[in-house]
């Protein structure tokens, strides 16, 4: 007990903390520079600042004037100062920005890369624009170990039904309940498990408990370095259960110009779920700095 | 303050899985259990301690460091080191519960009265006897505070289980965290709680139906 109210102590001090130290609290130099001048944001986490530097090297390539404001904090914060114009761009997520910017949750049905577009098109914030959104997604998977996908012959979430009811899940405990969970699982593909084990979401004690055989399936995220080091097999989801998330730049309307949209145009283009996690893996197993990966990803793209 | 998830009763539905009473029967087990293990362990190495004397220095520090084990690291490394299931819970929790049955033995041995044990010999008692019919009664009320104590300390910090994916009240906490339900939280919060004090006052009882009433008072 103890113990938890000590980490709620802990998590609230935190946000108290990020709520005080304003990271936006010095204005951006304005510039005349002949690429434009662009204020990029991101969000408190690894992915995020990597995109974000990744986009900012993108365009500092084609001439645009960049000044950084990385590691803002979470959604409601960034998506404030993106909307007061303290930033102009920010790496963003489709399915999670469209959560976020729908008052009522996102319309049943929506879940495809493409229906996600078009609807997140519609309720953006006044004054803001999205690029062209990439292949990558950072998105829930169900995830099987090399072994039970060859014994079982799975490739799609389909082909579980069949095994499930021998199978043992496990993944974050919020998994049992959500719709993108165990009850769209049951009601879009019909798929039961034998048993749900609530562990940690995305962690470490989930990656080992599907490496040691604890649990037959897990609830991974797809740019989880874990899932290429262990060969495991991400299942494919054909009916679309998992709303996508695709990497998709976020842009303050009057900061957008044709070079800019040229340039991050371009890394959306080259960005897939299987390079942003080996890329993701360099910042986080190998501990590189964020901005030496960014480079390697543009010059190994051809975008440098 | 919201007790919607606490009042509400369909969650007090003992068939369903996952219900308060059931969350209950699950955290009593884990507490059972660890409770049993360590007293098997504990109460024999306590109790020759204090009967001989000898090896006193155990007593007092492996208390003294199992006291500061952290008892949900301890966890994820049997977790690590075994993999998911009951006993990774069971060794975590049971360390917690020996050092105070070790020391609350041994001391309670060690309070003895040497002079009534003196007397026990001199009536020609055997040292089997010496230990079961003087010396252990009169230990009982300073052992069984070692052992509510360390009762109290399982069954409030039996919630780790549900951090690995077994049952228990910490699965109200756990579960209430990742979904935002904070009514949740407070139930399993009050629940653990009220769960504590009535096993307290439940050994309690039993400590008064046990020890000797000539001892009582003492």
């Amino acid at each position: 007990m103890k113990r938890i109210v000590a980490a709620v102590a802990m998590a609230l001090t935190l946000t108290a903390c990020g709520a005080n130290s304003d990271p936006l609290a010095d204005e951006p130099a304005a510039s005349g520079a002949a690429g434009g001048s662009v204020t990029v944001g991101s969000a408190n986490f690894p992915e995020s600042q990597l995109l974000a530097e990744i986009y900012s090297q993108a365009l500092e390539t084609k001439g645009v004037t960049v000044t950084r404001k990385f590691n803002i904090g979470a959604r409601e914060v960034y998506l404030k100062a993106l909307q007061d114009g303290s930033i102009s761009l920010l790496p963003e997520y489709n399915g999670a920005l469209l959560a976020a910017l729908s008052p009522n949750g996102v319309p049943a049905g929506v879940s495809s890369p493409d229906a996600v577009l078009a609807e997140l098109k519609k309720v953006l914030p006044a004054g803001t624009e999205v690029l062209e959104q990439s292949a990558a997604e950072d998105k829930d998977t169900l995830t099987v170990s090399a072994e039970t996908a060859t014994k079982n012959n799975l490739k799609t979430i389909e082909d579980l039904k069949a095994v499930a009811p021998t199978l043992i899940a496990g993944g974050g405990p919020e998994f049992t309940e959500r719709q993108q969970g165990l009850k769209g699982l049951k009601e879009v593909y019909g798929v039961e498990f034998k048993e749900y084990k609530p562990l940690d979401p995305g962690g470490p004690l989930t990656v080992s408990a599907l490496k040691d055989g604890d649990i037959q399936v897990a609830n991974l995220f797809s740019t989880d370095s874990s899932i290429v080091t262990n060969k495991f097999v991400t299942l494919e989801d054909p009916k679309n259960l998992f709303t996508s998330q695709n990497v998709i730049p976020l842009i303050r309307t009057e900061a957008n110009n044709a070079n800019v949209t040229g340039a991050l145009n371009a890394v959306s283009g080259k960005l897939t779920t299987e390079n942003l996690t080996s890329y993701l893996a360099q910042v986080q197993v190998d501990k590189k700095d964020i901005a030496v990966v960014a480079k390697a990803f543009l010059s190994e793209n051809g975008l440098s | 303050m919201n007790f919607s998830y606490l009042t509400d009763p369909a969650h007090w539905d003992l068939s369903a899985t996952g219900s308060i009473p059931n969350l209950i029967l699950s955290h009593l087990g884990y507490t059972c259990l660890a409770l049993l293990f360590g007293a098997l362990i504990a109460l024999p190495v306590g109790l020759y301690i204090g009967h001989t004397g000898k090896g006193s220095f155990i007593a007092i520090n492996a208390g003294n460091a199992g006291r500061s084990l952290p008892t949900l690291g301890l966890l994820m490394l049997m977790v690590t080191l075994l993999g998911l299931g009951l006993l990774p819970v069971l060794i975590a929790l049971t360390v917690l519960v020996i050092p105070p049955i070790l020391t609350s033995a041994y001391a309670g041995m060690r309070n003895v009265d040497q002079r009534v044990v003196d007397a026990a010999r001199g009536m020609g008692m055997r040292p089997w006897q010496v230990l079961t019919r003087v010396e252990l009664p009169m230990a009982l009320p300073v052992m069984f505070g070692g052992f509510r104590n360390g009762a109290l300390q399982v069954v409030a910090t039996a919630t780790v289980a549900a951090a690995v994916g077994l049952g228990g009240l910490g699965r109200l906490l756990i579960d209430g965290l990742a979904v935002n339900d904070y009514s949740r939280v407070l139930a399993g919060a009050i629940v653990v709680a009220a769960l504590a004090v009535l096993v307290d006052l439940f050994l309690a009882l039993i400590q008064r139906l046990v020890v000797s009433p000539g001892l009582k008072g003492s």
